[in-house]
């Protein structure tokens, strides 16, 4: 019992646990877009992209967010005007300005004298660092977050299943996709805080995916995902406290390790199942369960 | 046409950004017609569906629908893409599917009613669908697939429907409930377009062949297009006549069933 109790009676520890909950239920909530919009590389160049921007709001004392959002604006700029001509493509401008845009970052956080620590804590995340003030600024943007989901739930959910349809509709699907983007960047950002720039993928792809395993539909994706990613975040945390690993690295495996006894072992999706499934006698069972259905093609 | 009733399309033209796929395409389809739209892969078919909605890159000429543009009335366009253009494993089921279709309906931010889930709920039993309604939508047959798109479409409440490809791929049953929906649908006063391979069966069931090749080589009623001189025309010396599964199935050039986006 003190092995749970005994982190809240530091407030650093108190202060790490709420944020990291945050972080995790709004990572695994918009991981779902994420998988199903195929946006992993896109998530991992925005993190780096919105790194200059952090840094640099860091130093001057203005808002993150703002700086993060800037950031990743511009490098998102410059992503399309070198890509327009078709000459380089859009995964080679993505890989040409989100590292360039990292390496700004690096560059000018090496001028401040505090430079190792401040870039470790970007890289792989301060959780125990987490003042007051991060934490209302990442329940602000979650807040925000599912509002947007879930008002324009039906709209975003069109525009990622059938792009065509939802432009046949008259839809705009530009602005639909950029507010996606808008969202996902600022989740990103207040993930930054917790696990840092290289891990920050992980919490938005692994538990959306661990859930996807595990349901076949996109809302509980979304809620399981959710549930998942505070699962990862605060027993991660719990871990990383007592053994006193690197929490931003403890909450990845441990979010890894739940995706991969999904694998193994969901009832619909996993190895397991997937083996019973094509058991000869199972697979006897199937041909005829499709026999009896009229109009199998 | 002194008709302004129905789909019209003036000199649409229609590309991909390397030149036009589709060159000034004019035809004009009344309120109550099944038209087939046919030629060889790679011929535009899917592309003069899209023109039609402006879907396509580069759009010239003008579409319009009752004599108004039809860019200020999409809404009454129901659209069923080539099964292949969709993501089979996205997490949602058939009735989430036809669901969809009522988007527009709905209105921003606002969730489906009663009337919404009654109208999926209607067109999932016109199609046959209803009993398959949970079931995520990979793992239904593609006969199946098809006509959870067809039940989409459906609910739209549409006056024109735009169907790519919809015969292809799919068993018999399918096949006939889309020609039963067809009929319906026209007796309805809707406007039906769609794209085929299969000639022979398109002969029976539309009322216009649009024989496509780049541009509109023919179009008119099976009797006056259907002919040596039109099919020559549209398909050159590749054209390929296959006797199985009792139709006459006629191809271009190639091994591909379906024709690309381009």
């Amino acid at each position: 019992m003190s092995w749970l109790t005994d982190p809240l009676g530091y407030q650093f520890a108190v202060r790490a646990i709420i944020e990291v909950a945050i972080v995790g239920a709004t990572c695994g909530a918009i991981g779902a877009y994420v998988i199903v919009r195929r946006l992993a590389f896109i998530g991992d160049a925005i993190s780096h992209s919105v790194f200059p921007g952090i840094v640099i709001a860091y130093i001057i004392g203005a808002s993150i967010l703002g700086g993060a959002l800037v950031a990743g604006l511009l490098t998102a700029l410059a992503i399309a005007i070198v890509s327009r001509g078709g000459r380089i493509r859009e995964d080679a401008a993505i890989g040409i300005f989100f590292a360039a845009a990292f390496a700004v970052g690096v560059v000018i956080i090496s001028t401040r004298q505090t430079y190792q620590g401040d870039l470790t804590g970007f890289l792989i995340g301060n959780l125990q660092g987490v003042s007051a003030a991060d934490i209302v600024l990442s329940a602000v943007v979650a807040v925000v977050t599912i509002v947007v989901l879930a008002a324009l739930h039906k709209e975003l959910l069109l525009v990622s299943f059938d792009r065509t349809l939802a432009a046949a509709l008259g839809y705009p699907i530009g602005l639909l996709d950029g507010l996606l983007l808008i969202v996902l960047t600022t989740t990103i950002v207040i993930g930054i805080q917790a696990v840092g720039i290289i891990l920050i993928l992980a919490l938005l792809v692994t538990p959306a995916a661990t859930a996807r395993l595990l349901v076949d539909r996109f809302v509980p994706m979304m809620l399981l995902g959710a549930v998942i990613g505070v699962l990862s975040g605060v027993a991660g945390y719990y871990i990383s406290f007592h053994l006193g690993w690197a929490s931003g690295g403890t909450i990845v495996l441990l979010a890894t390790a739940l995706f991969l006894i999904a694998f193994v072992a969901s009832p619909s999706h996993g190895l397991l199942a997937h083996r019973q499934r094509t058991h000869p006698q199972h697979r006897a069972a199937r041909a005829a369960v499709d026999a009896r259905e009229p109009g199998d093609g | 046409m002194t008709e302004s009733v129905g789909l019209q399309l003036s000199a649409v033209s229609a590309g991909y950004g390397d030149g036009y796929a589709v060159q000034n395409a004019s035809v004009s389809l009344p309120r109550g017609s099944v038209t087939a739209v046919i030629g060889p892969n790679g011929s535009g078919k899917s592309t003069l569906l899209k023109a039609i909605l402006r879907l396509t890159p580069e759009v010239d000429g003008d579409v319009s629908l009752d004599g108004r543009p039809l860019d200020e009335q999409r809404a009454r366009v129901a659209y069923v893409p080539q099964r292949e253009s969709v993501d089979w494993t996205f997490p949602v089921s058939a009735q989430q599917v036809v669901l969809m279709g009522r988007d527009r309906l709905i209105g921003w931010l606002r969730r489906p009613g009663p009337r919404d889930h009654a109208a999926v709920d209607q067109a999932l039993v016109r199609v046959a669908m209803r009993d398959h309604a949970d079931r995520q939508i990979g793992a239904l047959s593609g006969g199946q697939q098809q006509r959870v798109f067809l039940a989409r479409a459906l609910v739209q409440e549409a006056s024109v429907f735009l169907l790519d490809e919809p015969m292809t791929g799919v068993d018999r049953v399918t096949e006939e409930l889309i020609g039963e929906l067809f009929t319906e649908l026209k007796a309805a006063g809707a406007t039906v377009l769609y794209a085929t391979h299969d000639l022979e069966a398109a002969a029976d069931n539309a009322d216009f062949l649009c024989f496509v090749n780049r541009r509109i080589v023919a179009f008119g009623p099976p009797a006056e297009t259907f002919t040596a001189p039109v099919l020559h025309e549209t398909f050159g010396g590749e054209l390929l006549i296959l006797a199985d599964d009792g139709h006459r199935h006629v191809h271009g050039g190639g091994h591909h069933e379906h024709e690309a986006d381009g």
